[in-house]
């Protein structure tokens, strides 16, 4: 039943279907995320009377959420040349790690957007308020079905159903992890580290 | 995967009989990553001027690129995937960048 | 799944929690299917009972408008109609309708057994029909979307449309956009991966190219109208900021979104047209296509280019010099490509032995009408005349004799063409031409006075006009014009429904009525469920007229085998077939509750998103291919197999 093991000679290109259909989507996304980014860069300056991005971002803080995102990139390829070898024990444990470090950067950022609302930035506030929460909320629900995908994926192992000739299902799923982590990487730099307007 | 095909003809990559690198090469991207990071992260401590945002873009797609070419195997992988993903890219690079022109942000920020 | 169903039907799966469906032949195998052919009729059936409530829509408008000071209808009911006309014309009606004959021929014509993903095929279709009839719930819930089909903000915010009518519009043309993502997917790696030995991209047909630039156009330009759209609903239901000009919003950031989504659209609307035509006109000319090659690129190039001139519906939005100027000038290039068809369609029938049956005149009709609105597209083009024609009647004008004389007249073309092919008999082609003669005057009737009222300054969505202006005649044209059409299609139904009863109990139609030329006539009228007996080896474009025609000593074109010899006669037994599932509709169903929720009551999104996450997690456990259905010795398994695995999760169970 494992397509991998069928589709190298059963489809014209090659490439199997899955990988092929979720770069396509990948492809897709790009325009979803420069979509909203681009309405992010429109309403930067525009804050109304509300705080600025200039004088809310904690740079340090997202410093270190952004990196714990990177890197959950670096578990996600390590438990899929683990599944590959066929390591079950090692993919388990880096499918693990690598939700629980995608957990802290979802955590990381429910903690920035209390704070922000504290400070008074509420979704409603200001073109700049709502189309930050609703950039990096599109992010933050993207991890998040990437977290229940690799839970899901974990509890299949527990359940002896994740094996090598699966493989292709986590590498599948790794594409959409390191996908969204490279959108973060946009993020990060063009929203955080560029200098914001201040108020 | 690609197929075994494939990888004959690239002959010029070198001979692998597998078609991922190594944990070890992994750990090696991750740390130039993390590097490029806290290079990154510098800029907000240093002030250097006008090659600030020039040397922020640079590094971001070098970090955008490396993990796309290692830890999503677009260097591996059949070009294909490569064109669909730069196809999205570059379209909407291309398409968002002409919609800001419009609203004169690269002048008036 | 007839092969698939001689096992005991009661089979209990992994879950243990419920019985797989197995085929049949009632409303449980239509709601359960994957096969391609049946979401193809779904589809068709669907967007054409759309079309028919959009055509209502229209005929309402122009009975307000016959006669000045029109009463039929009141000002805020008209805003209602015109916008759900147009929203039904597009999303609901030429949109499905293409996609019912992508979904139908495209694996027939490149020689596969089914699409890439088939339960995600029929995901998407039941998905667009839960968002049409969100959309349409509208009437009875509040009111009708009411700000246009461009939605131009800040008119759509609470404040210019305090009823739940833009609501509808966001939610609901969202749900049908994630159908249309899901569905574009399928259909492109359908296309990559699963051509048949042989049929290489430069043997596909035309329509099989022209239906992947536009998968491809949906890829890129559906993700852009879903953040339009998400701005557009957290605005109207969390009270998000993005469009409100008092704080800082900005209006135009909607229309650039809109348009870098709409201008794609267009292509996304004509390519199918353009590629059903390219079907149907060599073969009525009895030659091959002019200039295949052309034919192929220049669709690439639309495609591409398509991507360069949204600007231009924004030319008087105060964009600035250097952007008129610079997308004039993209707009004046995209007429290239398109004035390219037009002359290798003219040059396919230029001494062809030219049979005007019904799918031909309709194509013929495609050609003709579309060059006029191609040529009132490129006045628009020249930036100070469109500034004279913006937001007036020859806009309208404009915009249908490109959507109804280039797409509409296509799809009927196709109708007429591949009806022997999906029902198993023709339809009257008499009757047929009185269909084209009646809708080409009724259309022409219509729509052409348009130019002449826009030019005289009649503004578009007024919904009443004071005597005086000389608006009087051309409306009163307009509006018999569109009842005439109205005969058409009724015409149209009426063929449908005489076919049907002449060719009960008659036996189907021969495999090839049209002396066709592409891969899906070598499968008997009408299609069998499995396609192909054998997958076919191709080797040449045109690969079924090259099986029937060959060359004699003095280079002659001969006919050397009839279609009776070279066709499949479909009774290959134990094909394996992947499996239908009740998954595709219960995700499907959901999305309503979740629309309606967000509009009215937040709890309701809890049934919906318990259905939608139910759906998911069982259709990941569910094998595509039932392991207790029969297989067969058959072992030929094509791309089957390569149909397998739905979901990115393969099955773990």
């Amino acid at each position: 039943m494992s397509d991998s093991a069928t589709t190298d000679h059963a489809t014209t290109t090659g490439m199997s279907h899955n990988k092929l259909a979720m770069w396509v989507f990948l492809g897709s996304e790009c325009l979803l995320f420069g979509a909203l980014i681009s309405t992010y860069l429109v309403y930067r300056g525009r804050f109304a009377d509300g705080p600025a991005p200039g004088d809310i971002f904690d740079i340090p803080f997202t410093s270190v959420s952004s990196f714990v995102l990177l890197m959950s990139s670096l578990t996600m390829v390590l438990a899929l040349s683990a599944l590959q070898r066929g390591d079950i024990r090692n993919n388990r444990l880096w499918l693990l790690t690598t939700a629980l470090l995608g957990s802290l950067f979802i955590g990381g950022q429910v903690y920035e957007f209390t704070t922000f609302f504290r400070e008074g930035l509420g979704y409603t506030t200001s073109p700049f308020s709502s189309a930050f929460f609703t950039l990096t909320g599109f992010h933050g629900v993207h991890v998040s079905i990437g977290i229940l995908m690799l839970m899901s994926m974990f509890i299949s192992s527990l359940r002896g159903t994740l094996r090598k000739e699966h493989s292709e299902t986590v590498e599948i799923i790794g594409l959409y992890w390191h996908f969204v982590d490279i959108i973060w990487i946009f993020i990060f730099t063009v929203i955080y580290l560029v200098p914001s307007p201040t108020s | 995967m690609s197929t075994t095909e494939t990888t004959e003809e690239q002959e010029e990559v070198v001979h692998d009989d597998h078609d991922h690198p190594s944990d070890a090469k992994y750990f090696q991207i991750a740390i130039i990553l993390g590097v490029l990071t806290a290079l990154e992260v510098a800029t907000y401590y240093v002030d250097i001027g006008p090659a600030l945002i020039p040397t922020l873009m640079v590094m971001m797609v070098v970090k955008f690129f490396m993990v796309a070419a290692w830890f999503m195997h677009l260097r591996f992988d059949n070009s294909l995937f490569t064109k669909f993903f730069v196809s999205g890219l570059v379209l909407a690079v291309a398409v968002y960048v002409i919609a800001l022109s419009t609203f004169e942000f690269w002048s008036k920020g | 799944m007839t092969e698939t169903t001689t096992v005991d039907d009661v089979v209990t799966q992994p879950l243990g929690v419920y019985t797989r469906p197995r085929g049949g032949t009632g409303w449980r195998d239509w709601i359960t299917t994957v096969d391609h052919k049946k979401i193809g009729i779904l589809y068709g059936v669907a967007a054409l009972f759309f079309f028919v409530v959009g055509g209502i829509e229209a005929l309402l408008i122009r009975l307000q408008l016959a006669t000045p000071n029109g009463t039929v209808l009141g000002a805020d009911m008209y805003n209602q109609v015109f916008t759900m006309h147009g929203v039904t014309m597009i999303f609901l009606a030429a949109m499905p309708l293409s996609a019912a004959f992508a979904n139908y021929l495209i694996p027939l014509q490149i020689g596969a057994r089914d699409v890439a993903f088939p339960r995600l095929n029929a995901l998407s279709f039941w998905i667009f029909l839960a968002g049409g009839i969100v959309l349409n719930l509208s009437w009875v819930l509040g009111g009708a979307p009411d700000g246009g089909w461009f939605g131009y903000a800040p008119n759509t915010g609470i404040v210019f449309s305090p009823s739940a009518g833009m609501d509808f519009y966001a939610l609901g043309l969202q749900i049908t956009g994630v159908a249309s993502l899901m569905s574009s997917i399928n259909l492109t790696v359908t296309i990559l991966n699963m051509r048949a030995p042989g049929m290489t991209l430069f043997r596909m047909p035309v329509f099989t190219w022209m239906m992947l630039v536009t998968q491809l156009l949906l890829v890129f330009a559906m993700p852009v109208i879903a953040v339009a759209l998400f701005l557009l609903a957290f605005s109207r239901l969390f009270g998000a900021k993005f469009f409100d000009p008092a704080v800082g919003g900005d209006a135009l950031l909607w229309q650039h979104l809109f348009w870098i989504f709409g201008h794609p659209e267009v292509y996304i609307l004509i390519l199918p047209s353009f590629g059903i035509i390219s079907e149907v006109i060599p073969t009525f000319s009895r030659k091959p296509i002019f200039g295949y090659s052309f034919m192929v690129f220049s669709g690439i190039a639309i495609g591409f280019m398509g991507w360069g001139v949204w600007a231009h519906h924004m030319f008087v939005s105060g964009i600035g010099p250097i952007s008129v100027a610079a997308f004039s000038l993209s707009t004046m290039f995209i007429a290239v490509p398109t004035g390219v068809k037009i002359l290798n369609w003219m040059a396919t029938m230029w001494g062809g032995r030219i049979k005007f049956s019904a799918p031909m005149l309709f194509a013929v009709g495609v050609v003709s009408m579309f060059t006029i609105g191609g040529l009132s597209g490129v006045t628009h083009a020249i930036s100070p005349a469109d500034t004279q024609q913006t937001d007036t009647y020859y806009i309208v004008a404009h915009f249908h004799y490109v959507i109804f004389g280039g797409i509409i007249f296509g799809l009927f073309a196709g109708l007429y063409f591949w009806w022997p092919k999906v029902f198993g008999h023709m339809l009257s082609d008499l009757v047929g031409k009185w269909n084209f003669w009646v809708m080409l005057v009724g259309f022409n009737l219509t729509f052409g006075p348009m130019h002449v009222l826009g030019l005289q300054g009649m503004s578009r969505r007024i919904d009443s006009y004071s005597p005086g202006f000389g608006f009087e005649l051309w409306n009163m044209v307009s509006t018999v014009g569109s009842f005439l059409i109205a005969l058409s299609v009724a015409i149209f139904v009426i063929n449908v429904i005489v076919s049907a009863m002449k060719a009960r109990g008659q036996a189907p139609c021969g495999p090839d009525p049209w002396d066709a030329r592409s891969l899906e006539w070598l499968t008997p009228n009408p299609t069998p469920v499995h396609n192909f007996d054998e997958i076919p080896v191709v080797e040449s474009l045109d690969e079924f007229w090259h099986r029937k025609y060959g060359t004699d000593e003095d280079g002659r074109i001969v006919r050397v085998a009839s279609a009776e010899e070279v066709c499949e006669d479909g009774s290959a037994v134990g094909v394996h077939l992947p499996s239908p599932s009740f998954w595709p509709i219960v995700f499907a169903s959901g999305l309503p509750f979740i629309a309606l929720g967000l509009i009215f009551n937040l709890w309701l999104t809890v049934p919906g998103g318990l259905l939608v996450v139910m759906a998911i997690y069982a259709w990941i456990f569910e094998p595509v291919d039932d392991p207790d259905a029969a297989h067969g010795d058959h072992d030929d398994h094509g791309g089957d197999e390569a149909a397998a695995d739905t979901t990115e999760e393969a099955p773990v169970v």
